[in-house]
């Protein structure tokens, strides 16, 4: 075993846990008031009406109702056409419209912008993010990702990973990244940063950050913007500022092979510029940000090009409005 | 008596426990959300029970226990224990596990498989300590709480049976919780049968609708025959059809087939008579030349009950729904309510919130008056607290 390998597996060992170890959300209640810490949760949404109530009620009732570990749920919605924050107010959750942030900095449709924005928006020490669209909810996606934030006050930044197999024949399994992951990603950690591919899911959009962490990382507003962070934060603080969460199982959307690609493109194009902002590698050639795909109708072929560039947001730290707000 | 209802229900009293109901409404919410989504088809009600055992865990009550039935019981001690009053609910649904079971959740609804019967009422039964606390209310009376299996079809309400069978708690008065219609009211059980016609192909028959229908021609027969019954015989007995039951695909004639159908009455000579109906047609059915086997079998039985119109149990719930402003809609129950009353024990069902599409992959709750619903269990309880079941 190589040295390399060693600090994976000691990192695994150390640094991966199941929610089930975090049962009891009255005991992280109690670590949450030891630690004197406040708890935020972000919904980023774009027409999630299927799911956005369930997912307000149970991390209201569960979370906030029953047991105070959570001190604000919002929403923060990129324009949604559909009834999402309707559904989200009506039950409880604070809803926002994430052009209605920061307006002056204007308004840059993806995820990653609604989850920039949060960090001025939102109050708590501690911001979890949850994406809007699992079918199968439960406060386990919160309650898991901020346990290790109020245990461990080394571990900044909390990674859910999925898919734990209810029935396996054979002692080995894979680690069951997404394909996105596996195909992509984990080749590119494996070439740059080989001690990241001990995540196992590095693209979950389900994860808790303690907020002096967030407001120092780049924000890639598209599909880069996880990759970017566990980029930025490993160049900073290494692998121990990490951890990761098994939280069994998550029903969501399948994605098409047409999406995948627009993914994987923005995650790529993110890659190529932390590359050089981290001064990996020397000045990258500019890039056109043209996705270029092709389909056929019959025997004809055409492409179907698509402008894609991965804008990025700054430090949030950096902006006066942040200082003058959160000091 | 008279006191004691004006007492207990007094209209800022129930409409006090609608409004801080309404403050906490998504703690129900929540648990209807998580009961709807764990598959418990009738006789494997294992993980739903596990369920509200937990609840009933976080909630400190006492005595928490699956009996043999595989019910789930617990007590919320009161403060003079000498008297029992028995919640319940069925946590047995009509959906085989295979079923997806994911909750969708609208502005003003849920929609989801069994969502309202019978995870609601499930949700009831597991909220119900955490409402009463929330609302500062200390019983006099134990409170049980019990979730009961094996409701449906064959389970023919096994689950209730034994636990009255076994317990030995003497109840003083008991609510069944159903998660639909708002301003059900029930106080009496029908008489039932609920039984099966059994028609099996044996081969060997020259009958060419045999060739092209297999069993079906069978089951068309007694079909006409059931429904032939409800037009000749008296209104105040009905038989209602639930299965008719030969899949074989397209082509392929059916060897098997089945019929479920329900001999409903308030009298239970009545339902005695067209059981025996039943069966003279089954007999006729069998003819052997056919070469198919035709066999009825009764696999339910409930005999008619009625607590009574004047009851105070009725009345005060009565009383309740109209403080609420909800139309009371009594109707005969064949459900837990049967197995009470037989046992003498007074009691109600009633339902929480309104609803569509029961045992539909649409069945839908309205959540607009979740809180009325609340309110008047929570206000009957404490009707019955106040010993207006004695």
């Amino acid at each position: 075993m190589d040295a390399m390998e060693q600090r994976i597996e000691k990192w695994l060992g150390t640094n991966t846990y199941h929610h089930s170890e975090f049962w009891s959300i009255r005991e992280l209640v109690r670590a949450k008031e030891k630690a004197g810490l406040t708890v935020s949760l972000c919904i980023p949404t774009l027409n999630e009406e299927k799911t956005i109530g369930k997912e307000v009620i149970m991390f209201k009732s569960e979370l906030m109702d029953r047991y105070p570990l959570l001190d604000e749920i919002a929403v923060i919605d990129s324009g949604s056409t559909d009834n999402t924050l309707a559904i989200a107010e009506a039950f409880g959750a604070d809803t926002y419209l994430s052009s209605g942030i920061l307006p002056s900095y204007g308004f840059r449709p993806g995820k990653g912008e609604n989850l920039w924005k949060a960090i001025y928006q939102l109050k708590g020490d501690i911001i979890c993010y949850v994406d809007a669209d699992i079918k199968n909810i439960h406060s386990k996606f919160v309650s898991g990702l901020v346990a290790p934030l109020l245990y461990r006050e080394k571990v900044q930044y909390v990674k859910a990973f999925y898919d734990r197999p209810l029935a396996l024949s054979g002692g080995v399994r894979p680690s069951g990244g997404g394909r996105v992951t596996e195909i992509l990603v984990r080749p590119l950690f494996s070439l740059f940063f080989p001690e990241l591919t001990a995540m196992m899911q590095p693209l979950s959009g389900e994860y808790a950050v303690r907020r002096e962490t967030l407001e120092s990382l780049h924000f890639p507003i598209g599909y880069g913007v996880e990759t970017s962070h566990l980029i930025d934060l490993y160049q900073k603080s290494g692998l121990d500022a990490f951890a990761q969460v098994d939280l069994d199982r998550r029903v969501h959307r399948n994605q098409t092979t047409i999406d995948l690609g627009k993914m994987s493109f923005g995650i790529l194009q993110t890659f190529l510029n932390r590359l050089e902002h981290n001064g990996i590698v020397p000045e990258m050639p500019e890039f056109d940000g043209i996705f270029r795909q092709l389909q056929a109708e019959g025997k004809r072929y055409e492409t179907l090009n698509r402008t894609m560039v991965e804008e990025e947001r700054p430090p949030m730290k950096t902006l006066p409005e942040y200082q003058e707000k959160h000091g | 008596m008279e006191g004691k209802e004006v007492q207990c229900l007094q209209r800022e009293a129930v409409l006090s426990n609608r409004e801080s109901l309404r403050a906490i409404r998504e703690l129900l919410l929540a648990n209807v959300v998580m009961a709807a989504e764990i598959p418990a088809p009738t006789g494997s009600e294992g993980l739903l029970t596990r369920f509200l055992s937990d609840r009933f865990t976080e909630a400190g009550l006492t005595d928490i226990a699956n009996d043999q039935a595989g019910n789930i019981a617990a007590v919320l001690p009161g403060q003079d224990r000498s008297r029992n009053l028995l919640v319940a609910a069925h946590v047995d649904k009509v959906w085989p596990d295979s079923e997806d079971h994911t909750v969708s959740v609208g502005v003003g609804s849920m929609r989801g498989r069994g969502i309202a019967d019978n995870s609601l009422g499930v949700a009831v039964l597991a909220t119900l300590p955490l409402i009463l606390e929330r609302l500062s209310i200390a019983l006099d009376a134990n409170l049980i709480l019990l979730g009961t299996t094996r409701s449906f079809g064959r389970g023919d309400l096994a689950g209730m049976r034994f636990f009255l069978e076994n317990t030995d708690q003497k109840i003083d008065g008991a609510l069944c919780v159903e998660g639909m219609n708002l301003g059900r009211l029930s106080f009496s059980s029908l008489g039932m049968a609920r039984g099966e016609i059994v028609v099996e192909l044996k081969g060997g028959s020259e009958d060419p609708d045999f060739a092209n229908a297999g069993v079906i021609a069978v089951l068309q027969k007694a079909l006409a025959g059931l429904l032939e019954f409800n037009r000749a015989h008296h209104p105040e007995v009905k038989i209602l059809i639930g299965t008719v039951d030969s899949v074989s695909g397209y082509n392929v004639p059916p060897l098997l087939g089945k019929i479920c159908f329900e001999i409903r009455s308030r009298e239970a000579e009545r339902v005695a008579e067209v059981e025996r109906l039943v069966h003279a047609l089954v007999e006729r059915l069998q003819a052997p030349s056919d070469g198919a086997a035709v066999a009825v079998e009764i696999i339910a039985r409930r005999v008619p009950g009625d607590l009574g119109e004047g009851h105070p149990l009725v009345k005060a719930a009565r009383k309740t729904l109209e403080i609420l402003e909800v139309e009371a809609r009594p109707e005969p129950s064949i459900s837990e309510l049967a197995a009470l009353l037989e046992a003498g024990i007074p009691s109600l069902t009633l339902g929480v919130a309104k609803g569509e599409g029961r045992h539909s992959p649409r069945e839908t709750i309205q959540l607009d008056q979740m809180q009325d619903g609340l309110a008047q269990i929570v206000s009957v309880l404490q009707f019955m607290d106040s010993g207006g079941c004695d």
